[in-house]
């Protein structure tokens, strides 16, 4: 298939060329950038662009099956995996700058570098020729010949896999399960609860009276102000790092800083508004 | 001329710039991405390889790769959350109930 897909000749060596570098050059910034980031779905967003670019170098190996395994599994579902627990463990979880165990950062750059010249050191030493030509396995017949191969030599390893698999599914299962401590309240207990919070009524949603529907757009009050309430306080940024970490939700704390002060005017944001 | 050596090359860099992440980042996912990102540079060496001798053994074990990685990350996503729901925090700073 990835011989089909560039076309045959001189022209297309240079084509190749210029694919594995711009891919290079995209995955490794984006690796870069994913362990710079300071947001987690910033980090998740630059690990779907490496996985992006893996699965097309893939096609240029020869491996066309792994490559849509890779968008498939890695991409669709693990990346997804990662943002859907990102979002339940609080998006506004960003990495404190402060270092609390001493030149973590510097030792851990110094790991980088020599591991980095034990691996070139190790494989410039080992002889890496050009690839054979390769034959119809590693194009239109890939998948048969996977399959072959798994069906037969690797039979064993592969059933172990699905075992593996249902006993994953099982221990996500487990693990992530919480059991009911205190009796469910029922839905008077609800109700009088609402009522004694002092707010039977849910929180103003943002902007459907104002000018923009927006999520970020806070919506204008009677009198004209800027209801922050309506506002989730995930949008409105991270509070001002204090050294400590966020805690997931940081909806208390007051000077938080309003995202789209551009246009909204931040002048109406202040802490214990009513509604 | 795109030789198996750049493909190498760009498995190692990745891999190094995963080990970095790990040992730098403190929000748990995103260790966790960076080890993500350790077997995917893993993988690459791996089809590299099976290209370069002209047999597919090496596509089957990144296969195998991407399977325990699936597994990997559905059970460690479950640990996580669980350890949030107990400490409110997904820092691996703050797991250390079992410290000295």
């Amino acid at each position: 298939m990835s011989q089909h897909m560039i076309l045959a000749g001189p022209a297309a060596e240079t084509t190749r060329l210029v694919i594995f570098w711009v891919l290079a050059i995209l995955a490794v910034a984006a690796a870069t950038g994913m362990i710079l980031a300071r947001k987690a779905v910033h980090c998740a967003m630059m690990l779907a662009v490496v996985m992006l670019s893996l699965s097309v170098l893939y096609l240029m190996l020869g491996a066309p099956f792994l490559a849509f395994v890779q968008i498939i599994v890695y991409t669709g579902a693990v990346l997804m995996l990662f943002l859907f627990v990102l979002m339940i463990v609080g998006i506004s979880a960003a990495d404190s700058i402060i270092e609390t165990i001493r030149g973590q950062r510097l030792w851990a750059a110094i790991g980088g570098i020599a591991l980095l010249v034990l691996l070139v050191l190790v494989i410039g030493h080992a002889a890496i020729g050009p690839a054979p030509a390769s034959g119809a396995k590693f194009g239109d017949n890939n998948v048969n010949a996977l399959a072959a191969l798994i069906f037969t030599k690797y039979v064993f390893p592969f059933e172990l896999t699905s075992a593996l698999l249902i006993t994953a599914a099982l221990g996500a299962m487990v693990l992530a399960h919480r059991e009911r401590t205190g009796p469910k309240p029922t839905q008077r207990e609800l109700a009088e609860r609402r009522v004694a919070s002092g707010r039977p009524a849910p929180l103003p949603g943002p902007g459907t009276y104002a000018q923009h529907n927006a999520v970020d757009m806070p919506a204008l009050l009677p009198d004209g102000t800027q209801s922050s309430l309506s506002v989730s306080p995930v949008l409105t940024g991270p509070p001002p790092d204090t050294g400590d970490y966020p805690q997931g939700l940081p909806a208390e704390s007051s000077e938080s800083i309003p995202a789209s002060s551009a246009q909204s005017g931040s002048a109406t944001q202040e802490a214990g508004e009513q509604w | 001329m795109v030789s198996p050596a750049h493909f190498i090359a760009l498995s190692v860099i990745l891999f190094v710039i995963g080990t970095v992440g790990v040992l730098v980042r403190r929000n748990a996912i995103v260790v966790f991405m960076s080890v993500e990102l350790m077997l995917n540079a893993a993988n690459l060496a791996f089809v590299t390889f099976a290209r370069m001798h002209n047999a597919l053994d090496g596509q089957v074990i990144a296969f195998f790769v991407m399977v325990v990685a699936a597994a990997e990350v559905v059970v460690g996503l479950a640990i996580l959350t669980s350890i949030f729901r107990a400490r409110r925090s997904a820092s691996v700073d703050d797991a250390n109930l079992m410290k000295y």
